[in-house]
């Protein structure tokens, strides 16, 4: 059983649902993330998303845009990240997923990515803007190394389209709370019809990020889904410290307030 | 022979190139385009409108001028200009904005968003919309701003809002990133008039049907001036919608042979010019896979050209699809050669050219000069100077040309 089964395995018997930060590696360096990381199963993480700094993310906000572009002023590579990834993987339990785009993967290569991906530590891999006809192969690869292979589903994605989606995913499916793009909203997200939608095509756990800021929005997308991400307010909040990682592991633990205990509706 | 032009296929694809790698959210809105498109192709009421349009607003066919004493000054074959600049805003981009205005008004959107370098599709965006009645949006690089002042304007006047971008490299590139950031938020009401044979499937296909115009007005143009298709055909390549317009009505008569001019910047290091198909190679940006300029890791690499429509790390896939094919031969220009064709242009033929332009005539003029004097070779005048004259004026004279 892979590590991300296993997670959402143990939380099933807890009847508890995940935290799933975001975090983007480098920003502000390294040595930050690594001190996240290091921290985050304490904070109350389950798993953390790490994303792979790109010059052109068209699917991010202004917060990770710039998060983005300060790490690659800092000199992040994703040979740094794979490096960051297998120094601190002894000391955590923690579900590390690869958040990467696919101009990256696409120049690495798909095969040599991933497996070193997966001899880092890391624990799973999605790529937001995969076309769907190579989607197919990352997830054959990522199959071969035991790792999570994760896709989205945002608020307009037909139904034809959520039965391929989800056939291809494993270790649990990404769902976007609304359109648009990864930011903070000042309401929380109302997503239990689509979550019911989606539960008729897969029994994979449903995480649901975008829009996702306080322990209040943590609270309520648990009452239905089995993760909550939270992106933009962490990368936020970090961006605005003197001391990111210390915003960070606070925040986790604001945030993980809002998990349900137990007794989900 | 082999047919090239029957692609994309059912999934976007030009060979291996082009697809559709975006964010899951924008995939409906690209779903509904195809569909639309699709319809539209097929309903003649609608390609009538674009047809009427583009004769009695854009002012076509524009005209094929024989180029006498630039023919005389290569010394070679007779060269022949696609006269683009005369269309109405003064270059090729309004064909489309035209095609895809329509498009966003049979959709029912209200508004529109677009990205520009020079300014010229921006421009051409504003137009089309201040005639169909659509609010628009064009996001621009603060560097291209500068560098295209008097396009800021124009756009400004045409009642469009100019949103200038900061980021990045502050030029095309981080446009296209902004824009497609207001389309993932706004999809709905919105449509995204993607200026360039660039992006996700279908905008390629899209852009290059309606800037097809071009080719098949010069495939029939030069068959009554000269009696037979041209030997040569010569076009600039930023994102490559130009070039696909007057090519691709010529991709099945081997006998033309095609080139494509990219803009070869200072020199050719890393860094230093805007070749993706000269020193690229094929890798993904803003939703297509084909040929790109980035470095070992995938990070899009910076680009360098005196011309803002060059200055783009990417290209079309279909043109990625054609130089593989072995179909259009591709080279560069580096930006002293380009202005001073410029200059030719100016002096031989009273003609400014775009920046932009003056790279395939550059070319043009070396190609003719080995060619013989029975031998034709056609320039897509792709646009005119008058948006260049104060940069052009600003470049000349740190070389000490002015």
């Amino acid at each position: 059983m892979s590590r991300i089964d296993a997670i959402f395995a143990a939380l099933k018997a807890d009847d508890r649902a995940a935290l799933m930060p975001f975090v983007v590696a480098g920003a502000p360096s390294l040595e930050t993330t690594a001190t996240v990381l290091q921290g985050a199963e304490a904070a109350g993480a389950d798993i953390v998303e790490v994303g792979f700094p790109f010059s052109d993310p068209i699917a991010d906000g202004p917060v990770i845009s710039a998060a983005m572009y300060e790490a690659i002023q800092s000199g992040t590579t994703p040979a740094r990240v794979f490096d960051l990834v297998s120094r601190v993987r002894p000391d955590t339990g923690l579900g590390l997923v690869a958040m990467v785009s696919e101009s990256i993967v696409h120049r690495i290569g798909a095969e040599k990515f991933i497996a070193k991906a997966a001899a880092a530590g890391f624990d799973g891999l999605l790529v937001p803007d995969v076309d769907l006809s190579v989607a197919a192969e990352l997830s054959a690869i990522t199959a071969g190394h035991d790792m999570a292979f994760t896709m989205l589903i945002a608020p307009t994605t037909s139904d034809e389209r959520i039965g391929r989606i989800t056939t291809l995913c494993r270790g649990f499916v990404y769902v976007l709370a609304r359109t648009g793009l990864t930011g903070e909203q000042t309401g929380p997200p109302a997503v239990a019809a689509r979550l019911a939608t989606i539960r008729q095509h897969t029994d994979l756990p449903l995480a649901v990020g975008f829009g996702i800021s306080t322990a209040e929005h943590v609270k309520q997308v648990t009452q239905t889904a089995d993760a909550a991400i939270v992106g933009s307010a962490l990368v936020r909040r970090m961006a605005a410290a003197d001391d990111p990682a210390g915003a960070a592991l606070k925040a986790m633990r604001e945030l993980a307030s809002g998990l349900q205990p137990a007794g989900r509706v | 022979m082999t047919t090239l032009s029957h692609v994309p296929d059912g999934f976007g694809r030009f060979g291996i190139f082009g697809g559709q790698y975006v964010p899951e959210t924008l995939v409906a809105a690209l779903e509904q385009l195809e569909d639309e498109y699709a319809k539209a192709s097929a309903d003649t009421a609608f390609t009538a409108q674009f047809d009427s349009l583009m004769r009695e607003y854009v002012g076509r066919p524009t005209p094929l001028t024989f180029a006498a004493r630039l023919t005389e000054h290569a010394g070679g074959a007779r060269i022949y200009l696609k006269r683009e600049d005369l269309a109405h805003t003064g270059a090729h981009k309004i064909n489309n904005t035209i095609g895809q205005a329509l498009l966003t008004k049979r959709m029912g959107k209200q508004r529109v968003i677009a990205e520009t370098g020079a300014g010229q599709h921006g421009v051409a965006t504003a137009t089309a919309c201040a005639y169909f009645g659509l609010k628009c949006e064009v996001y621009m690089g603060s560097e291209d701003a500068r560098r295209q002042n008097l396009n800021v304007f124009r756009m400004k006047l045409l009642g469009a809002q100019v949103n200038l971008v900061e980021d990045g490299s502050r030029t095309l590139k981080d446009a296209t990133n902004a824009a497609m950031r207001d389309w993932m938020e706004s999809v709905e009401d919105t449509h995204y008039i993607l200026g360039s044979v660039v992006g996700p499937h279908p905008f390629p296909v899209i852009v290059r049907d309606f800037q097809s115009v071009i080719g098949r007005e010069c495939r029939e143009q030069t068959q009554q001036m000269f009696g037979s298709l041209p030997h040569c055909v010569v076009a600039c390549v930023g994102g490559g919608s130009n070039a696909a317009g007057i090519f691709y009505p010529f991709i099945d008569d081997h006998d033309t042979h095609l080139v494509g001019v990219e803009a070869g910047g200072s020199d050719s290091s890393f860094g230093h010019h805007a070749a993706p198909l000269a020193h690229g190679a094929p890798g993904v940006l803003h939703g297509s896979l084909s040929y790109v300029l980035q470095d070992e890791s995938g990070q899009t690499a910076p680009v360098q050209s005196c011309s803002a429509g060059l200055d783009y790390p990417g290209v079309g896939p279909e043109h990625s699809y054609w130089k593989d094919a072995g179909r259009v031969e591709y080279t560069s220009v580096d930006d002293d050669e380009a202005l001073s064709a410029f200059r030719l242009l100016a002096e031989l033929e009273g003609i400014i050219p775009a920046l932009e332009t003056a790279h395939a005539v550059a070319e043009a003029v070396k190609r003719a000069a080995s060619m013989s004097a029975e031998q034709h070779v056609v320039i897509n005048c792709s646009g005119r100077g008058d948006k260049d004259v104060q940069e052009g004026m600003r470049l000349l004279k740190s070389r000490g040309r002015d």
